[in-house]
């Protein structure tokens, strides 16, 4: 198969926050602004627009895309709109990839928005209708639930303890620290995490991400743009995805197999063998405490079940061998859901480029992984990203 | 400009009614046909019966039933009655609602593997008339029915489910 090589360029974000003052298509356009401005291209040198945002029920405006398009650059432009739940954040960058690689394109933007704080009283009741309306809805679920209900499963499988998943809010939240975009950066104990409010148990209040508003953007080329306008290209080395049954409580949710497949995908693409060992770092999606270990697992870097044992052993640390999550995370920097999957892909940007500031991972890492989730617990997407060209 | 821009609205300034903004209720109201397979497992509940759908394709006996099977992608093939009992896959104790307000008995929720039905096939439910501390995963339950009279045709036709006697068990 033929296909160009492609490059994240640029990449730029907003704060996130509880509530912005700002509207989704002004969020949007100070995150693209900010990519534009680091990728040092004007929007007429953009060919072609994709944005990822997810349900239209949380800014409550219907066929959200084109109510954002404006500010996401697309005036006058090619411009798709993907979605995939919580997933949509890295799958949109797969999407745009399509638009370069296949020849279509030599540029796009990719951005991702979500203004959560429009939903009232919570955007928790916009969450709902992903139950199905016949055999679930009528036993009134929350979202919690299904988290809980997976979390459950997960501990009891491999025999994992509560405390072992509170370290992830213990190490994202203090990684937050040091991300100027953050929104719940915080220095705090295993006990802290404990000690905070029961949501649905095992869920602990802290280890719950917050509802955000926000957005994100990259900017992406073809091999020759990308030469010509910067020395440091982050080559897109692979992408992945895969949605598994719709049937959720038919399938064993200890392990998520669709995120397997998504990363395998990706790898293959990448021509990675052993992900432990050509992998340095990673940004797996963690909206639950719990799901960060959950996702390492399909994502091929620590075997079923043991992944909680490495983060003890501070593997996943800044510091440690396979840092995990340097950004903070949707627990530290927020989840405002599709810009929060596009916040990792900005992270692996900034992190390979050597550009994180304080965040910096030290050993000039090589590679990283991004991966994200959603819908109904069904979808994983996975990007590889790296400084050396691929093959 | 800024590089992470944006502007977190100030909760003081939002009591003082300083910055403006509209809002909307939408009145919206759907109506959701069940469709043949869960139009039957309806029927079945009001009957007070738990049924499900075969595949000869991969063997699976499947509930929620379907019409067609989603792995082997071909029709399914029979109806198969299934027992009001089954092992509690997972659960939680949930102290929030759907609207985050706060309980001070928990829910809860859980996914019950179906006697009878293929490994692993559960559906969501919840569990009651246990102290949600003796709650644990692989526990026997049995689903309690409303009386005929309530039955309406629908998930909640069956109360919750509630720990197995075990003297049933040996049967």
């Amino acid at each position: 198969m033929s296909r160009r090589r492609v490059a994240v360029i640029g990449a730029g974000m907003t704060k996130f926050m509880h509530r912005a003052l700002e509207t989704p298509k002004e969020l949007a356009w100070l995150a693209v602004q900010s990519a534009l401005g680091s990728s040092q291209l004007k929007l007429k040198q953009i060919d072609c627009v994709v944005l990822g945002t997810a349900p239209d029920a949380f800014d409550g405006v219907h066929m959200k895309s084109e109510y954002l398009s404006d500010g996401c650059g697309g005036w006058r432009k090619p411009f798709l709109r993907c979605y995939v739940g919580g997933g949509t954040g890295v799958y949109a960058v797969a999407q745009a990839w399509f638009q370069v690689a296949s020849g279509m394109f030599d540029t796009a933007i990719v951005v991702c928005e979500e203004k959560m704080s429009t939903c009232q009283p919570h955007p928790q009741a916009a969450f709902l209708t992903i139950f199905d309306p016949i055999t679930e809805q009528p036993l009134k679920p929350n979202l919690l639930w299904i988290f809980a209900l997976e979390q459950t499963r997960y501990m009891e499988t491999y025999g994992i303890s509560v405390e072992e998943i509170a370290r992830v809010s213990v190490k994202n939240k203090r990684n937050a620290l040091n991300h100027p975009a953050a929104q719940l950066g915080a220095e705090l104990t295993v006990e802290d995490v404990l000690a905070s409010e029961i949501m649905a148990w095992p869920v602990h209040r802290l280890m719950v991400s917050p509802t955000s508003d926000g957005a994100a953007a990259v900017v992406i080329a073809a091999e020759e743009v990308a030469r010509r306008v910067t020395d440091k290209p982050i080559w897109i080395q692979g992408v992945g995805w895969c949605l598994d049954t719709a049937y959720w409580t038919n399938r064993d949710l200890a392990y998520p197999e669709y995120v397997e497949k998504a990363a395998w995908m990706a790898y293959r693409m990448a021509g990675i063998k052993e992900p432990r060992k050509e992998i340095n770092i990673a940004e797996p999606y963690d909206p639950f405490a719990y799901k960060e270990l959950h996702h390492l697992e399909g994502l091929q870097l620590a075997p079923k079940g043991q992944a909680p044992k490495l983060l003890a052993d501070g593997v996943f640390d800044r510091e440690g061998d396979l840092p995990v999550t340097p950004s903070g995370g949707l627990l530290g920097v927020g989840n405002p859901i599709a810009a929060a999957g596009m916040m990792k892909i900005c992270e692996l940007f900034w992190q390979l480029r050597g550009e994180a500031g304080k965040r910096q991972v030290p050993g000039k890492p090589e590679r990283g992984v991004a991966q994200a989730w959603g819908d109904l617990m069904q979808v994983g997407t996975v990007v590889v990203m790296g400084t050396k060209r691929p093959e | 400009m800024n590089k992470y821009a944006g502007t977190p609205l100030d909760q003081r300034k939002l009591k003082r009614d300083k910055i403006f903004m509209t809002s909307y209720v939408p009145k919206l109201r759907y109506r959701w046909d069940t469709g043949e397979a869960i139009g039957r497992y309806l029927q079945e509940l009001r009957q007070g019966r738990l049924i499900a759908r075969r595949c000869d394709g991969c063997r699976r006996i499947m509930i929620p039933p379907r019409m067609f099977c989603e792995r082997c992608f071909r029709p399914t093939d029979d109806w198969v009655y299934l027992n009001d009992t089954g092992r509690i896959l997972t659960f939680s104790l949930c102290y929030v609602t759907w609207d985050v307000r706060r309980l001070k008995q928990p829910q809860i929720p859980a996914v019950i593997e179906i006697d009878g039905a293929s490994p692993g096939m559960g559906i969501l439910h919840l569990v009651k008339k246990v102290p949600p501390k003796q709650v644990r995963v692989g526990m026997a339950v049995r689903a309690v029915w409303r009386k005929p009279s309530q039955r309406r045709g629908s998930v909640t036709d069956i109360s919750h489910w509630e720990p197995d006697n075990p003297t049933k068990e040996t049967g």
